[in-house]
């Protein structure tokens, strides 16, 4: 077995709303103990309904929120940022991929400067290696070299991923959170997205913590799944476990509702229309 | 007589570049009574096809058709104001993003009686009970005092319920979501499909469900026409569709689903679609048709 990547031990999460003059304040439990952990090269899939802590808890293992109480393992190595801050190293192992392409990019930033700007800020590399680097991860993602002085609105959605995505890798993460990021493309462009994050798991050995709602995107994709309800981890076990026998009530109720395209349950619809 | 009739749709927009051609020759019927599914990727014309018929296209945009009639009207001699009579009443529109369809400014109670006070000439009393027996229909517990509420203080899946219970205030013959489920979760998704067909079977309407989505066809239509550039690739029912699709590009789009995944690598559209030559269906351009 390899070491774990990122191992979490009973994460909790609060959040106080503030009470007014005549409103008591009150605390929202957004993630109530949640363990998990995940090996080197594997993916791991949050699955749930908005408002069920999935986001809180990638901002948590992203290390942008602290956990209010609970271990998180990053390398083996323990991270409390709410204590001791966060180092540049650490900065530089975990990466995000938000859902929205659209907003994640600054419409002012040229796709070379987008690429170059983590390397700036975390090391000191001169500016032609960072063009260079820019370059390359470019090519890796499925972009060319001539894309490098364009503006993010002369690109298409999935090509927006695609730079979000190598914006994330430019300092050699070791793990990459990856939040909703192929729910607001294409099926098509859908394909070549996850195709693309298959290609770079393997090619760099990255750890993926993959958020999403769309049950046979995670069924492609994960080697573990984590169903959330309200806060808590309802189901976890590996992907063929989960699919092959859920057992929390809210677990069957999202394999229930999953639109199957299948021809045998089309037949099924129609033949009940017809009796109806 | 089919319920809407299109023959030979062209609309094309004015831009800087020349005109844009976003829907080229669309030919489109649909019967009383039947769910018609329109799938293609964004840019496929899916929407700007039913937002031509709808007449709410801006002025840069040309609509050229053959034939263009609703129940036996031929929508292209209509002036606004007559349109406008239909527009809403006979033939009305669900949106993709709920919360930003709906006004913030005024409750969900204001935004359904609108509809009732302009198309059906109800007095105050009249619209209360209606817009009350509407949101019972779609499900929103709490009518009474869900109507004074406004949109920022329901849930995207309570919004596009509000926005059902406007397109189908004035019994239409015709409903037109436009990817009414893309922006919801999974569980509402399947409410507010189960929803959506319930209301078209109880009130005999005709509905037509544009998405991109495969399983939201296979969950819901009896026709599916599959639009790609502006064109029609193919045309069939349902289960003949995911049984044998015909054109390469409605075979591309199926094995795109993860769901369909053979080993570890999807098969792409791209992949499908250009590397045998593009069928005699008529595929335009290749280039460009990668992400």
């Amino acid at each position: 077995m390899s070491p774990a990547v990122l191992e979490g031990k009973n994460i909790v999460r609060d959040y106080h709303v503030g009470g007014g003059l005549f409103r008591p304040s009150r605390t929202v439990h957004a993630v109530k103990g949640v363990s998990f952990s995940v090996e080197k090269g594997k993916t791991l899939a949050i699955v749930g309904e908005s408002g069920c802590g999935k986001s809180t808890l990638a901002r948590i293992i992203t290390l942008i929120d602290p956990a209010t109480s609970g271990e998180l393992f990053i390398d083996g190595h323990k991270v409390d940022i709410a204590k001791h801050g966060l180092s540049k190293e650490m900065r530089r192992k975990v990466q995000i991929v938000f859902q929205n392409p659209y907003g994640s990019l600054n419409p002012r930033q040229k796709i070379g400067d987008v690429l170059g700007e983590p390397l700036l800020i975390n090391t000191d590399r001169p500016a032609d290696e960072r063009r260079d680097l820019a370059m390359k991860m470019l090519k890796k993602v499925g972009l060319g070299p001539e894309h490098y002085n364009r503006y993010p609105h002369m690109f298409s959605g999935g090509q927006r991923q695609r730079i979000a995505i190598a914006r994330a890798l430019m300092l050699n993460p070791s793990l990459l959170v990856l939040d909703e990021p192929v729910s607001a493309l294409d099926l098509s462009v859908q394909a070549q997205v996850l195709n693309l994050l298959a290609d770079l798991q393997d090619e760099f050995k990255l750890t993926y913590v993959f958020i999403s709602h769309d049950l046979s995107v995670v069924r492609y994709i994960a080697d573990d799944v984590m169903v959330m309800y309200f806060g808590e981890a309802v189901e976890y076990g590996s992907r063929d476990e989960v699919f092959a026998d859920p057992k929390h009530s809210y677990t069957k109720t999202l394999f229930a509702a999953t639109p199957r395209a299948d021809v045998a349950s089309i037949k099924a619809r129609l033949a009940k229309k017809k009796a109806a | 007589m089919p319920l809407l009739e299109i023959r030979n749709l062209t609309v094309s927009f004015d831009t800087a570049a020349g005109p844009f051609m976003a829907v080229q020759g669309i030919d489109l019927s649909i019967e009383p009574r039947e769910v018609l599914a329109i799938v293609g990727e964004s840019g496929s014309g899916k929407s700007v096809a039913m937002l031509a018929v709808m007449g709410l296209l801006p002025n840069t945009a040309t609509v050229k058709a053959d034939r263009m009639a609703f129940d036996g009207i031929d929508l292209l001699k209509l002036g606004p104001s007559e349109r406008r009579k239909i527009v809403g009443k006979d033939i009305s529109m669900i949106f993709q993003e709920p919360i930003a369809s709906l006004n913030p400014c005024f409750t969900a109670g204001f935004q359904i009686e609108e509809v009732l006070r302009f198309h059906m000439g109800m007095d105050r009393a009249q619209r209360r009970a209606r817009a009350i027996e509407l949101m019972t229909l779609v499900g929103i517990a709490d009518p009474e005092e869900r109507l004074n509420s406004f949109p920022h203080q329901m849930s995207g899946g309570q919004c596009q319920r509000v926005m059902i219970a406007i397109a189908i205030a004035c019994n239409p013959k015709l409903l037109i979501a436009d990817e009414p489920t893309t922006a919801l979760d999974v569980t509402i998704q399947k409410q507010i499909l189960d929803l959506l067909v319930s209301l078209q079977a109880k009130y005999g309407m005709g509905l037509i469900m544009i998405t991109h989505n495969m399983g939201v066809v296979a969950e819901t239509a009896d026709r599916v026409i599959v639009q790609y550039k502006g064109r029609k690739m193919e045309e069939a029912d349902v289960l003949s569709l995911f049984e044998s699709p015909k054109s390469n590009y409605t075979r591309a789009l199926l094995s795109a689903l993860p769901e369909n995944a053979v080993g570890d690598r999807l098969p792409t559209v791209s992949d499908m679609l250009f590397e045998p030559a593009p069928s005699a269906t008529g595929i335009g351009s290749a280039s460009g048709a990668t992400s």
